[in-house]
């Protein structure tokens, strides 16, 4: 199984950015998040992020807190992402980076999570609400389990922590490429490509991008500049109006005009 | 190195911490940098005492509910008047101050959430006065049981957004504040309404509250030559009980005792007493007690009384708890509705439903304090927006 800086490296090797889907697990339903994961991985998606949902998802805007309040209402728990991971691990070996604010998890117990989660496949953690340095007993038992701890970076980071914050994380580097939450945008943030540009020059880790991003021709711009492309809310959207086959099908688009950057960049 | 644990942020024993999206890091340091240059400030704490005085009508009153007291043959009861100041409760002392220091960091627009709608209206009141533009998040459960209120912050220049997600209530008001602010953080201060959120809020809230405590404390002292036996406080968030608590922090001979919202009972799963039955946990950016389900979700929280309606608490309530300088009571529902009419009836003075749990408290421990000294109780504001709701109960609708 690969880990998440090899799928990097391989995409890089490639000369293709890394294409990162989000679902949230339970939506629309249990069992379709199974059929969800396995047609994202079919269609290009490299690593895929798995959401547990959570009661107050204050990082996210109305389309996840929707199909998280859906998720909710449908008895998905943490317990039970971590039993659907496991069913996906027996069919597909893509990486799975675990999408989380931390009350469900200290709940569950942190120790016991990061053992469950890495025993049922996971191979990432991203937590929306402990920005670097907030929790060192917390953060600590992350960075030392066996899953890579993937930290953010957002527009107002400053620079010496956004270094800093580049140092301690693993895996790769998610940054937020506008101030706000998650959501679809028509527009990608002005000024977004030498931000992430800048930022590729003071960390060594891979850096995807995600926040806003909808469209596959923006998709095939950030990919022109970050090593990754993360894509949520439109992935939800597109999976609410067409099932998963909906999801796959939308995120082969961007697949697409990823892919095709990267030829024209090898033919240039 | 460069030290990246500026995110820790201020902690009271664990609880505490800033555990917010990363977006937010860089506009908490600056608030905690700006609040301290603030209150070193002598230009800055001038122009705040003077408003506190001219505009709130500081000092608020201590009275003695003689008729109350004698209802109960209890010890001495005093009343802290907060629903006295402008605005009719102690909010206000928090949003000038917060006011002034977005005016100071530069920023124009300000945002708020409130449960009971008095930190809304104080919040647009100080918008008002200093020129800033004003939204306020109101859970539509709150819109409907303080209609009255909602009209008050249109009065003064407020837009109010009601917020239609989760329980709409309080918390998820306060979600839709935290989402505004991450999106429009360079330009908005969010003027939190209790001592909870990522730090440096607490501190930042209870220390412009703790102006009730230092004026009850010599207050009591010149009226009756000792300090009181105990102080008690109705508890949400928790920000008037810090804000009377603080003063008599080292005054170890003096009890803390904050009440809580019990509202069905405690064993009825539907209340709001997140330190009797709660249990540490993450929201809303700080580590503290909080009401939530085996799954680690959030239980929706219930009271009668909007603005105690929440399922966290103020991480320095926490902290108190656990070393065991204050402790934390609760009152039902009946209770509360009981002591609003029997304030109301004895003493000319209505309380906001809020206040009447301590005012509820009060009155079960007064005999039990006779021979102990007397009991000061924050009375946090006044009940003329609770009246129309009231009545709704009282004519046998059903309550939110």
């Amino acid at each position: 199984m690969p880990s998440i800086s090899e799928r990097f490296a391989e995409r890089r090797s490639e000369g293709r950015s890394t294409l990162v889907p989000y679902v949230t697990s339970g939506f629309p339903s249990r069992s379709a998040t199974l059929d969800v994961l396995a047609g994202l991985a079919e269609a290009g998606g490299d690593v895929l992020e798995l959401g547990i949902p959570f009661s107050d998802p204050l990082a996210d805007g109305p389309t996840i807190q929707e199909a998280t309040f859906r998720a909710l209402e449908a008895g998905m728990t943490v317990e039970g992402t971590l039993e659907l991971l496991g069913e996906f691990r027996r069919e597909s070996d893509t990486p799975i980076v675990l999408f989380s604010y931390l009350n469900p998890l200290l709940r569950y117990g942190l120790e016991a999570f990061l053992a469950d989660a890495e025993q049922a496949g996971a191979q990432g953690l991203l937590l929306t609400d402990v920005p670097t340095g907030t929790d060192p007993l917390v953060e600590d038992a992350i960075l030392t389990s066996g899953l890579d701890f993937i930290r953010l970076i957002a527009p107002t980071t400053r620079p010496e922590r956004a270094s800093a914050i580049g140092k301690t994380g693993q895996g790769f580097l998610y940054y937020i490429s506008r101030t706000g939450v998650t959501g679809a945008r028509e527009a990608l943030a002005e000024g977004l490509e030498e931000e992430v540009r800048a930022l590729r020059e003071v960390v060594e880790l891979p850096v995807a991008v995600g926040f806003g991003i909808s469209t596959p021709e923006q998709a095939a711009l950030i990919s022109g500049v970050a090593d990754g492309v993360i894509v949520g809310s439109a992935l939800i959207q597109a999976l609410d109006e067409g099932g998963p086959e909906g999801a796959g099908a939308f995120l082969a688009t961007l697949r697409s005009a990823m892919d095709r950057v990267a030829n024209e960049r090898e033919l240039s | 190195m460069v030290n990246i644990m500026e995110a820790k942020g201020e902690r009271f024993g664990p609880y505490g911490g800033r555990y917010v999206p990363e977006t937010l890091i860089s506009a908490l340091d600056e608030l905690g940098a700006a609040y301290e240059e603030a209150t070193a400030d002598s230009v800055f704490c001038e122009e705040l005492d003077l408003l506190l005085r001219d505009y709130v009508g500081r000092p608020s009153p201590l009275y003695h509910a003689s008729r109350l007291e004698a209802s109960v043959d209890g010890a001495p009861i005093f009343l802290k008047r907060e629903d006295l100041n402008h605005t009719g409760a102690h909010k206000i002392n928090n949003t000038i101050g917060q006011a002034l220091l977005a005016r100071r960091m530069g920023k124009h627009r300000i945002i708020a959430e409130t449960g009971a709608g008095q930190h809304g209206v104080a919040t647009a009141t100080a918008c008002a006065l200093f020129d800033l533009e004003c939204v306020v998040y109101m859970g539509e459960v709150d819109v409907d049981r303080q209609a009255l209120n909602v009209y008050r912050m249109e009065l003064l220049g407020a837009e109010v957004r009601p917020v239609g997600s989760g329980t709409r209530t309080l918390k998820d008001a306060t979600n839709e504040a935290i989402r505004d602010w991450v999106t429009n953080v360079e330009t908005t201060h969010y003027i939190i309404g209790s001592v909870v959120g990522p730090s440096p809020f607490p501190r930042i809230v209870r220390d412009f509250q703790a102006v009730i405590g230092h004026e009850a404390r010599e207050q009591m002292l010149e009226r009756t030559g000792a300090l009181p036996a105990a102080v008690v406080a109705c508890v949400g968030g928790g920000s008037n009980a810090m804000g009377i608590f603080h003063a008599f922090r080292e005054d170890d001979g003096v009890e803390f005792i904050g009440v809580e919202a019990a509202g069905e009972g405690l064993d009825s799963g539907r209340h709001s007493a997140t330190l009797a039955a709660g249990r540490p946990g993450v929201l809303h950016g700080a580590m503290s007690y909080l009401l939530q389900d085996a799954d680690g979700q959030v239980a929706p929280a219930h009271s009668i009384s909007a603005g105690l309606d929440y399922p966290g608490v103020g991480p320095e309530h926490s902290y108190l708890k656990d070393i065991g300088r204050a402790r934390y009571a609760s009152i039902t529902d009946k209770e509360a509705l009981a002591a609003f009419h029997r304030l109301s009836e004895l003493e000319g003075i209505t309380p906001a439903l809020e206040s009447a749990h301590a005012i509820a408290h009060v009155l079960k421990i007064a005999p039990d304090y006779k021979e102990r000294g007397s009991l000061l109780v924050c009375l946090s504001g006044r009940g003329d927006k609770d009246v129309d709701y009231v009545a709704r109960i009282e004519e046998g609708e059903h309550y939110l």
